[in-house]
């Protein structure tokens, strides 16, 4: 027991007194998952638009390959990237392998899922409301598309925030492409993981309190936006 | 170029075993304001949406005027009885289909200030669309329609949710845009309104246009029985 109220004194320590190794873990964390949100963005968005909005063949498939891969086990997404990458790998030549970009990488790949099919749900029944209207107004689908993404901005700051909080919990990706090494890769969740195994509990302790407050900070966002979002329903 | 008439041959609508819209042949031209009168489920809706090219009929054809089908789209409008609001400012929202209908920047300024000065909405330009009273959305609605100035204007039911007001707000408008020299075409299945708007009746019952005629006739001498039962208050099936 007394180890365990230790812990959490020291944790409480190290994060008010921004210890050094604390700060740069906590940093390439918001680093990596933030760039990796970014990315992920940049494709799910339109891609969940376009799949809202365009009648293709095989567009159903395309839904039910999105949406099963949102539940990508991310050792998986991990091995795949890791896979690529590797000096055998198709793009072993990049050198990427244990780097922050590989993280970036596989973090991107495992949010992308989510963000495209929660914003497809979100565009389609946004669609529903609007597609005589746009129709009436003249307008062709790539308009429709632009338009779906714009008006439901503040629905799809929800759908992005989902995607960060998944990419900054994760361990298992971030764990096989980036090999948890000191100073270069280690991030929140593997050195949780590592410390944890070490019994050294207090770091460990201290980087979940700070990914448990920002996972509440994620949310918080989100209701937020959510917020605003009902409000200008009404 | 005009695009009016637009001629209606045998135009059927089916769907899941039922047919909605029965060989209805038409001719709408331009000129008076023509009411589409009918009890719910009589297809008013579906019948303006086939003109206005928001679905396709299952069988027949509708022809526009002239051979070109997107200058046709182009000068048509439509307003529904639920006001779409683009999330976005009033003046956002007018702005928005003259962008569509690629207006130089120059006009687009005029014709929007037009429009809400027209339909009395210049005090809320600014304000998200969304926040506004039924009323003004309908207003806004109709503001959008006509600052593209189309030749034929569609409207279904556009008063069906609208206090006595609003009503009146919106048919004065409904005036306007015809004075300007816009053909309106508008669903309703209130006779007080048909009586007050209409100059030219078109009844439909179950899918089927089975009359047409001017209102004095129609009003006071309807050949159909479906439309004396209609306008006795006798309920149709």
């Amino acid at each position: 027991m007394s180890d365990i109220s230790t812990a959490f004194v020291l944790a409480f320590q190290l994060i008010a007194t921004l210890d050094g190794e604390l700060v740069d873990i906590v940093g390439r964390s918001l680093f990596v998952s933030l760039t990796a949100m970014v990315a992920a963005a940049a494709i799910g968005l339109p891609l969940g638009a376009v799949i809202a909005v365009y009648r293709f063949p095989g567009r159903r498939l395309v839904i039910v390959a999105l949406n099963s891969l949102m539940g990508l086990p991310p050792v998986f997404v991990g091995l795949m990237v890791y896979l690529l990458l590797s000096r055998a790998g198709p793009l072993g030549v990049l050198g990427l392998l244990f780097t922050p970009a590989a993280m970036v990488i596989a973090q991107t790949v495992l949010i992308m899922p989510i963000i495209a099919a929660l914003s497809r749900d979100a565009m389609r029944d946004l669609y529903e409301e609007y597609r005589e209207q746009l129709c009436s107004l003249g307008a062709q689908p790539h308009h429709a598309v632009l338009t779906l993404l714009w008006d439901g901005r503040l629905r799809l700051v929800t759908v992005v925030m989902a995607g960060f909080g998944r990419a900054i919990a994760e361990v298992g990706a971030v764990f096989i492409v980036g090999g948890n090494i000191a100073y270069v890769t280690r991030v929140m969740t593997t050195t949780i993981a590592l410390e944890a195994s070490k019994g050294n509990l207090a770091l460990a302790l201290a980087l979940g309190l700070i990914l448990v407050l920002l996972a509440v900070g994620v949310n918080g966002v989100a209701a937020m936006f959510g917020g605003v979002t009902s409000y200008r329903r009404a | 170029m005009s695009v009016l008439p637009l001629l209606l041959k045998g135009v059927s609508v089916h769907a899941g075993g039922q047919i909605l819209i029965d060989g209805i042949d038409l001719e709408i031209e331009a000129g008076p304001k023509t009411v589409i009168l009918g009890p719910n489920g009589a297809g008013k809706s579906l019948l303006l949406r086939l003109c206005h090219g928001l679905i396709g009929p299952t069988a027949g054809k509708l022809t526009w005027s002239g051979s070109d089908s997107t200058h046709a789209r182009r000068r048509q409008g439509m307003v529904f009885q639920k006001p779409v609001m683009l999330r976005r400012s009033v003046r956002a929202n007018i702005a928005y289909g003259l962008k569509l209908h690629e207006i130089p920047t120059a006009h687009r300024q005029e014709r929007i200030e037009r429009a809400l000065a027209q339909t009395g909405l210049g005090h809320v330009a600014e304000r998200p669309a969304r926040v506004l009273s039924v009323g003004e959305q309908q207003r806004l609605a109709l503001a959008r329609a006509w600052a593209l100035q189309p030749e034929v204007l569609f409207l279904d039911e556009p008063t069906a949710s609208l206090d006595p007001s609003g009503t009146g707000a919106v048919e004065r408008i409904i005036e306007d845009i015809h004075a300007a020299g816009t053909k309106i075409v508008m669903t309703t299945h209130d006779l007080a309104q048909a009586r007050r708007v209409a100059e030219d009746v078109i009844f439909l019952h179950n899918g089927r246009l089975t009359e047409r005629a001017s209102p004095a006739k129609f009003f006071s001498a309807p050949e159909s029985e479906a439309a004396r039962a209609f306008l006795d208050g006798r309920l149709l099936w």
